[in-house]
């Protein structure tokens, strides 16, 4: 049965069960910075994170509130801003389990999840050090043509795909323009929840300019309006990120006594959900 | 020192702006603010003719099909030119974005491979820049290999390095030899100090030409429009790199 999407961000991450398989997009794709708070508040844990293909602030934060179980992706980085001090601290002391990847190998595997295939061949990876630490990743021979070794991907079906959009309406249609790789993530999982800068009370589909750049609502299960919802990291577009926060999150957080206080700070602040 | 009327960052910009000559589209990733001020320098003498995508722009980046439109467009031979770094690179072209030490325990831990292991196959004009030029760079192996400079026969490989420009100088890779060889040194620079500052072994000719200075109609246009444009994506570089 469908349930009407439209819900407060609150029950949104509620919705988001311990142990999920949840994928989330980089930067500059819509990052629910919005329901990552509302997760981190709610204590989730045992995350298998994926990114696509790489995160920033999100998995970081994530990482460091002890969210995260598993963490899936081709890099993260808070680029000019300074050092993942959280992600790495984990690594060093084992806290959670990496499964490095390389960008197009995140978006073969989703594609392959969308099409229902159990996985997808991709080109370069072999004799990297990358392909020998996973042990799911495998190597055939080109059936069609013998000799030609290639790598095999098992497909991503995440329980979840959580992103920030500008525009959803009251039907479930969630607009993401240009961003493609959200309509991937959206087609290859299960559930997908959505934090968005505004309600429209037209339906997407009425203006055939937005059409193509429209997820579906046969697709999304909850939307929460979140004004700002990627703050401090940007909405392309709409607004940039926040380059004190960020700088002052990164110098917080290179103790993890430094990074329970920006938490603990971040936390009680109220949701700018107007 | 010699006194140069450019700073390190111009010389880089036109160095690698000559050798983008010919191609028909480069892409510039993530970081990268000297490769895509480059790219942007040699659209501007091709007259636009030559294509530039830099990730994380809106202006230079005419994809509409996602993240993945950048590796498909690679795995089609669409794209002649691309940028990788590392952490560590050796003296075989092997690159390390992941860390130093035990993976996945590292002692230093780098962001990650990115599109490394995978670009770096695919795409023929692999360019390796790394403004640092120190043996903690330059090392003899390195400790994890995100992507390999050579591949085994059998190995589909249109792409890989096609050489290592550093703050200090310009490799060529030789892929029959795979190893590189120094073309030239920057100026006020040495073949010692390259020798000194290099983990691996190279190929050294006897006599090593200075690199090309920029020149001054080039330098002209890296500080004005090739400045202005390259502040779209990377304001912070573009408001001190030029003269």
């Amino acid at each position: 049965m469908n349930q009407q999407p439209l819900c407060e961000l609150a029950e949104l991450a509620a919705a988001v069960p311990d142990g999920a398989k949840l994928v989330v997009a980089q930067d500059n794709c819509g990052v629910s910075m919005a329901a990552t708070r509302e997760l981190v508040r709610r204590g989730v844990r045992g995350l298998h994170l994926v990114c696509v293909p790489v995160s920033g602030l999100q998995a970081e934060i994530l990482v460091g509130a002890g969210a995260v179980a598993t963490l899936e992706t081709s890099a993260i980085t808070l680029g000019e801003f300074g050092p993942a001090h959280r992600f790495i601290d984990a690594l060093r002391h084992g806290r959670i389990r990496m499964l490095d990847s390389t960008c197009p190998a995140i978006h073969a595997a989703l594609q392959a999840g969308q099409k229902g295939l159990p996985f997808i061949p991709l080109r370069g990876l072999l004799g990297s050090d990358l392909f020998a630490s996973r042990a799911d990743w495998k190597v055939i021979d080109n059936p069609f043509q013998p000799g030609d070794a290639i790598a095999v991907l098992p497909a991503i079906n995440p329980d979840i795909a959580l992103f920030h959009a500008p525009l959803a309406d009251r039907a479930g249609n969630v607009y993401i323009g240009r961003r493609r790789e959200l309509l991937t993530m959206a087609h290859a999982s299960k559930q997908t929840f959505v934090t968005v800068e505004a309600i429209s009370e037209r339906n997407l589909f009425d203006d055939p300019k937005l059409v193509p750049g429209v997820v579906p609502a046969i697709y999304v299960n909850r939307i929460a309006l979140a004004k700002q919802g990627a703050w401090p990291v940007g909405l392309p577009e709409h607004y940039g990120c926040d380059d004190a926060a960020l700088s002052r999150y990164v110098q917080s957080a290179k103790t993890e006594e430094g990074f329970r206080r920006y938490l603990d700070e971040w936390l009680g602040e109220a949701a700018l959900t107007v | 020192m010699m006194d140069l009327s450019y700073s390190r960052a111009e010389l880089l910009v036109a160095v690698i702006a000559r050798l983008l000559e010919g191609c028909r589209h480069v892409t510039v990733g993530a970081s990268s603010p000297i490769p895509g001020a480059a790219a942007l320098l040699r659209r501007e003498l091709t007259q636009g003719a030559m294509r530039v995508t830099i990730l994380g722009s809106n202006r230079y980046n005419a994809y509409t099909d996602g993240g993945v439109e950048t590796f498909d467009m690679a795995a089609q031979g669409r794209i002649d030119a691309f940028f990788l770094g590392g952490g560590q690179i050796d003296g075989q072209g092997n690159i390390n974005l992941v860390g130093t030490g035990t993976y996945p325990a590292s002692d230093v831990r780098w962001p990650g491979s990115f599109g490394s292991a995978y670009l770096y196959y695919l795409v023929p004009k692999v360019i390796l820049f790394r403004e640092e030029h120190t043996r903690r760079v330059l090392v003899p192996k390195v400790d994890f290999i995100s992507s390999p400079g050579v591949s085994a026969p059998g190995v589909y490989r249109p792409g890989g390095p096609y050489g290592l420009l550093t703050g200090l100088a310009w490799f060529a890779f030789d892929k029959q030899r795979q190893r590189f060889r120094l073309e030239s040194v920057h100026p006020g620079h040495s073949v010692e100090e390259i020798r000194d500052q290099t983990g691996f072994e190279f190929d050294c000719p006897d006599k090593v030409p200075y690199t090309r200075a920029p020149e001054p109609d080039i330098l002209a246009l890296i500080r004005g429009r090739i400045r202005n444009a390259i502040g779209e994506t990377y304001p912070r570089f573009a408001s001190t790199f030029a003269g």
